[in-house]
C-alpha cells in the first residue's frame, strides 16, 4: 500500500464515517432522552433511500401505504384511549385529527406529486417528508406506554421494532435493491485524490446537521427541554415538560436523521430493504465508543469505524464487516476500565 | 414424591412413548426443533427472567457449537462424543472474554457486544474456506450411543429430550439452592447482594457462561441431527428469535422456556405458508408478526404465557411448599464473637465529597463490643452516607474505618460483610418473588459453599437443611417464623424491615447496623423490635443505629452521635444528648 491508496481508503472512510456519524448521534440522542437502545435505527436509512429510489420510477412508494397503516393504528389507540378515560368527545377527536392530519396529508400529496416526474431533490425533500413522521408513529406505538420499564425491557421492545420494521420493508419495497442517482455529479481532483460531489454533500450534509443539533440544544428552548429530561425525567416531568413529548420529539429527529442518512448513503451502495440493519449498527459501533452519552466522541468513533471499514475492506474485503464489529470488543474492554461503574436500578 | 414431580414424570412418560406410538414422522421432526430451541431458551430464562441481563447472541453460541462438531467429525474423524468437550471449552473461553469485558458496565452492554459477537461469527462462519462458506460442511456423521444408532429423527428424539428435560431440572435444581438465590438476587439490584457477600459480577458472568454453555449444547445436537450445518441458522435474527421464544413462554420461568420455544416453532410453520399466499411473493415475513407480538407481550402480558399455564394448573395442583426437613439439621458454624468491651468498630475521621459538597466532613466515632450506638441528625445530616462509608458502599474520600483491628476503610462491601460487618437498608431491599425464608437464608451465603454443580446434581441438600435451620432460627427471635412460607413481596413494610433484620442476623455478624428499623412499625412491633436489640445486645452483639424515633433510640442506645450537615455535632449518653442546647438547636432551630 502506498501513499495515494492510503489517502483514497481514508477519504471514502471518512465520506462513510460522515453517515455513520449522523446515525451515532440520533442512537444517542433517543438513548440520552428516551433510554431507548434504538437498534432499528438504520431501518430509516433503508426507508429513505428505497423511497427516494421508487419516487424515481415516478411510482408511488410503498412508505405511504405503510404510513397510512401505522397512522390508522396509532388514531384508532388514541380513540380508544380517550373513550375508556371518559374523555369528552371533542378532546379525543381533536387528539385523533392531530395524529392523523399531517401523515394523511403528505401521503395524498406524494400520491398526487409521484407520477409526475418531479427534479431529483424535490423527490429527496419528499423523502424527507415522508419517513420522518415514521419516528412518532414507531415511538407511540411501541414505546410510549412502557416510558418506565427498565433498559433492558425497552432494549427487547427494540429488536421487536426491527422485525417488525425490516419484514414491513420487505412487504411494502420489496425484495429488489436500488442505488440512487447521484445529486452532483461533478469530481474534483486534488493530486492523486478524486473527490466526488457526493462526498462534498455528504460532509456538506453531516456537518450542517451536526451543528443545527448542536445550536437546537444549546439556544433553543425545545432542546433545553430535551436536555433537561435527559438529565432527569422527573424532575423535568415537574417543570412542566413532557416527557411523552420529549419522546415523540427526538424520536422524530431520529426519524429524519436516518432518512436523511439514506438519501447520503443511497448513491454510494445498493440497498436493500434489510441493509438498513448493519449501516445502523455502525452508527452504534459509534455511539458505543461514547458510552451513549457524548455527542463529540460518536462523531469521533463513527469516523474511526467508517476509516477502519475502508481499510478493512482493501486488506480482507471478505472479513470487512468481522472487523468492524470485532472493534467494539477493544473499545468495549477500553471503556470497562476506564469507568467500570455499574448500574443501581 | 410431589403432585408437581409426578405430572413432570408423566410429561416425561408420555414423550418417551410419542416415537413408538406411530406418531407420524412430522410431528417427531417438530417435537425435536421444539426440544433443541428450548435447550436455548432456557439459558435465556437463567440470563434475562432470573438475572435481568440479556443476549442476542445465543444462536452464534448454537453455532459455535454446530460448527465445531460437524468440523472436527467430518475433516477429522473425531467422535461426537468428545468433540462436545472441545465446543464446550471453546465457548466458555468465548463467553469468559464477552462477560469479563462487557460486565463490569451497566447492564446494556451485554447484549449490545453479543450482538456484535453474533454478527461478527456469522460472517467468519460464511467466509472461512475450511467451514465451507455459505454452503457450510455437508455429511455429517449420526451419532451412536454404544452401538446403538441415532440417525433416525425417532431415536435421536430421546436423545434431544433427555438433553432437554435434564437440563430444565438442573436448572430448576440451581434455582433453588446457594447459588440460585445469588443469582436471582443480582435482579435485586446490586448493593444488597453485595451486602450479602455476594462477588454479583462473578454470578452475573457465571450465568452468562452457562446460558452460553446451554446454547452449545444445543447447537451440537443440531449438528448430528440436521447432519449438515450452514451459517444461516445462526445468523443475529435467529439470536432474537430464541429470545422472542423466551419472552413469549414466559421468561421468569423454566417451563416457560419450552412453552415458548413450542408455540413460536408451530407459528413459525403457519406463518411461512400462509403470508406468502397473502402478501404475494416470497420471504419472511413472519418476522413482522414475530416482532410486533413480541412487543405486544411485553406491553400487556410482560411475564409470558406461562403465568396463565401456572394459573390454569393451580386448579388441580395444591401450591408447592416447602418442606420443613431441616429439624435434625446441625447448626452453621459460628464466628468468633469479639470479647465483650473490646474496641470493635474504629471510624477515623471520615470524610465523602459528592463534586464540591461536602456530605460527611470528618466524623469520627467508636463502638465497642455489645454497644448500642445511636447515630441521629436532622434530615439531610450525612447519616446514611456515613452508614455507606463505613459499610463499603460508597467509596470514602478521606480517612478510615478499622473493624476488629483490621483496616477496612476502601475494602467493597461484601469483603466488610466476610468481616463480620452486616446491615439492612433505608429502603427495604428484598427480592418479592422469593419467600420470606428464603430471603433470609441469602444471608447464610457467606456461611456456606455449595456451588453450581452440587446445586445441579442436588449433592448440597444437606448444607441447603442446616441454612433454612438457621434461617427459621433467626425469624424465630425476631417474631416472624408463622410468615416464614410468605411471598416476601406480600408483606407489609414493618415486617419487611423485620426481615432484613432477620437477614443480617443470618450471616452471624459481629456488628449489626440497622438503618431506620422502626420506620413504619406500629407501636407494638416497636416494642418488640426493642425486646429483640436488647436480647442480641446480652448475646454480646453490637449495634449501630440510624432511626428518627426518638422514644426507641433513646431507651434503647448506651451512647449517641448527633450529626448536622455531615459534620458530628456531640456524642454522648442519651440523657447528655437530651440535655444538649446544641441539638436542641439543630432539630427545632434557635432563636435570633
Amino acid at each position: 500500500m502506498d501513499f495515494s491508496i492510503a489517502s483514497i481508503l481514508t477519504l471514502d472512510g471518512v465520506t462513510n464515517g460522515a453517515i455513520y456519524a449522523l446515525l451515532a448521534m440520533a442512537t444517542v440522542l433517543l438513548f440520552a432522552v428516551t433510554r431507548v437502545i434504538f437498534i432499528p435505527q438504520g431501518e430509516f436509512v433503508a426507508f429513505g433511500a428505497l423511497t427516494l429510489a421508487i419516487l424515481q420510477t415516478n411510482q408511488v412508494p410503498g412508505t405511504v401505504w405503510l404510513l397510512l397503516i401505522m397512522t390508522a393504528v396509532a388514531t384508532l389507540l388514541e380513540v380508544v384511549h380517550g373513550i375508556r378515560r371518559g374523555a369528552p368527545a371533542a378532546r379525543w377527536l381533536k387528539a385523533a385529527a392531530q395524529t392523523a392530519a399531517y401523515p394523511v396529508a403528505i401521503s395524498l400529496l406524494t400520491i398526487w406529486a409521484a407520477p409526475q416526474g418531479f427534479p431529483l431533490w424535490v423527490q429527496a425533500l419528499l423523502t424527507l417528508a415522508l419517513v420522518t413522521p415514521f419516528g412518532s408513529l414507531v415511538y407511540r406505538l411501541a414505546y410510549e406506554s412502557l416510558a418506565d420499564a427498565t433498559v433492558l425491557v425497552l432494549l427487547i421492545v427494540s429488536v421487536g421494532v426491527h422485525f417488525a420494521l425490516t419484514g414491513l420493508a420487505l412487504l411494502f419495497f420489496g425484495a429488489e435493491g436500488f442505488r440512487n442517482p447521484s445529486f452532483w455529479d461533478e469530481r474534483f481532483s486534488i493530486g492523486a485524490l478524486t473527490l466526488s460531489g457526493q462526498a462534498v454533500i455528504i460532509f456538506l450534509a453531516s456537518a450542517a446537521l451536526i451543528v443545527m443539533l448542536f445550536l437546537f440544544f444549546e439556544r433553543s428552548l425545545y432542546g433545553k427541554a430535551l436536555r433537561a429530561t435527559a438529565v432527569n425525567r422527573l424532575g423535568a416531568r415537574l417543570m412542566g415538560i413532557s416527557s411523552t413529548n420529549a419522546g415523540r420529539l427526538s424520536f422524530t429527529m431520529a426519524a429524519f436523521i436516518g432518512a436523511l442518512s439514506g438519501l447520503l448513503i443511497g448513491p454510494t451502495t445498493t440497498i436493500f430493504y434489510d441493509s438498513g440493519f448493519l449501516i445502523g449498527l455502525k452508527g452504534f459501533v459509534a455511539a458505543v465508543f461514547a458510552g451513549l452519552s457524548s455527542y463529540p466522541l460518536a462523531a469521533v468513533g463513527a469516523l474511526g469505524v467508517g476509516v477502519l471499514e475502508a481499510f478493512g475492506s482493501f486488506w480482507a474485503s471478505a472479513f470487512k464487516e468481522v472487523i468492524v464489529f470485532t472493534s467494539i470488543l477493544p473499545v468495549l474492554l477500553w471503556r470497562s476500565l476506564r469507568d467500570p461503574h455499574s448500574d443501581e436500578e | 414424591m410431589n403432585a408437581r414431580q409426578m405430572v413432570l414424570a408423566g410429561v416425561a412418560a408420555l414423550l418417551a412413548l410419542l416415537p413408538i406410538a406411530g406418531v407420524p414422522e412430522f410431528w417427531i421432526t417438530q417435537l425435536n426443533y421444539i426440544g433443541l430451541f428450548a435447550i436455548v431458551a432456557l439459558g435465556l430464562v437463567l440470563l434475562t427472567g432470573v438475572s435481568g441481563l440479556t443476549s442476542f447472541g445465543q444462536a452464534a453460541f448454537v453455532g459455535l457449537g454446530a460448527y465445531t462438531s460437524a468440523y472436527l467429525s467430518t475433516a477429522h474423524g473425531v467422535s461426537p462424543w468428545l468433540t462436545i468437550l472441545v465446543a464446550l471449552v471453546i465457548t466458555v473461553a468465548v463467553a469468559l472474554a464477552l462477560a469479563s469485558i462487557t460486565l463490569r458496565m451497566s447492564g446494556h452492554y451485554l447484549p449490545l457486544a453479543t450482538m456484535a459477537w453474533g454478527l461478527s461469527l456469522y460472517y467468519t462462519m460464511s467466509n472461512m474456506e475450511f467451514l465451507g462458506k455459505y454452503d457450510g460442511i455437508l455429511g455429517v456423521p449420526a451419532m451412536e450411543f454404544f452401538g446403538i444408532s441415532l440417525a433416525s429423527g425417532r431415536s435421536y428424539f430421546y436423545l434431544i429430550w433427555v438433553v432437554a428435560l435434564l437440563a430444565a431440572v438442573a436448572v430448576i435444581h440451581l434455582l433453588d439452592s446457594r447459588t440460585g438465590r445469588a443469582i436471582r438476587a443480582l435482579k435485586g439490584g446490586v448493593t444488597m447482594a453485595e451486602a450479602m457477600g455476594i462477588s454479583t459480577y462473578s454470578y452475573k458472568v457465571l450465568v452468562f457462561v452457562l446460558a452460553a454453555i446451554l446454547a452449545c449444547v444445543s447447537g451440537w445436537l443440531f449438528a448430528h441431527f440436521q447432519r449438515t450445518v450452514n451459517p444461516s441458522p445462526f445468523a443475529i435474527s435467529k439470536g432474537i428469535e430464541y429470545l422472542f421464544m423466551a419472552v413469549l413462554g414466559g421468561v421468569g420461568n423454566v417451563w416457560g422456556a419450552f412453552v415458548g420455544a413450542g408455540l413460536v416453532k408451530l407459528l413459525e410453520d403457519q406463518l411461512q405458508v400462509l403470508l406468502p399466499k397473502l402478501f404475494g411473493g416470497s420471504g419472511n415475513y413472519e418476522i413482522i408478526v414475530f416482532g410486533i407480538v413480541l412487543v405486544v407481550v411485553l406491553k400487556y402480558a410482560p411475564q409470558g404465557l406461562w403465568p396463565f399455564v401456572e394459573k390454569l394448573a393451580g386448579r388441580w395442583l395444591p401450591a408447592q411448599r416447602r418442606v420443613r426437613d431441616w429439624a435434625d439439621a446441625a447448626q452453621l458454624e459460628e464466628r468468633s464473637k469479639p470479647t465483650p468491651g473490646e474496641l470493635l468498630l474504629d471510624v477515623q475521621a471520615v470524610r465523602k465529597q459528592f463534586g464540591g459538597l461536602v456530605a460527611v466532613n470528618d466524623v469520627s466515632f467508636t463502638i465497642r463490643a455489645g454497644e448500642i450506638i445511636g447515630l441521629i441528625g436532622p434530615n439531610g445530616a450525612g447519616k446514611s452516607t456515613t452508614f455507606n462509608l463505613i459499610t463499603g458502599v460508597l467509596p470514602l474520600t478521606a480517612g478510615n474505618v478499622t473493624f476488629r483491628g483490621e483496616k477496612v476503610g476502601g475494602l467493597a462491601s461484601r469483603e466488610i460483610a466476610r468481616r463480620g460487618m452486616s446491615r439492612t437498608f433505608q429502603h427495604v431491599k428484598m427480592l418479592p418473588e422469593m419467600t420470606v425464608l428464603e430471603n433470609v437464608a441469602l444471608g447464610g451465603y457467606l456461611r456456606s459453599h455449595a456451588g453450581v454443580v452440587k446445586a445441579m446434581l442436588r449433592l448440597d441438600r444437606d448444607e441447603e437443611r442446616r441454612l433454612f435451620k438457621e434461617a427459621e432460627r433467626q425469624l424465630e427471635r425476631i417474631g416472624m417464623k408463622d410468615q416464614m412460607h410468605e411471598l416476601a413481596g406480600n408483606l407489609a413494610l414493618g415486617p419487611a424491615r423485620l426481615m432484613e433484620i432477620a437477614r443480617a442476623l443470618c450471616t452471624d455478624p459481629a456488628l449489626l447496623l440497622l438503618d431506620e428499623p422502626a420506620a413504619g412499625l406500629r407501636h407494638k412491633e416497636k416494642q418488640a423490635l426493642s425486646t429483640v436489640l436488647r436480647q442480641l445486645k446480652a448475646e454480646g452483639l453490637s449495634i449501630l443505629l440510624v432511626e428518627h424515633d426518638m422514644d426507641f433510640v433513646m431507651n434503647l442506645t448506651d451512647r449517641i452521635t448527633v450529626m448536622e450537615f455531615g459534620t458530628k455535632l456531640i456524642e454522648g449518653t442519651p440523657e447528655e444528648v437530651q440535655a444538649s442546647p446544641a441539638v436542641r438547636a439543630a432539630y427545632l432551630g434557635t432563636e435570633h
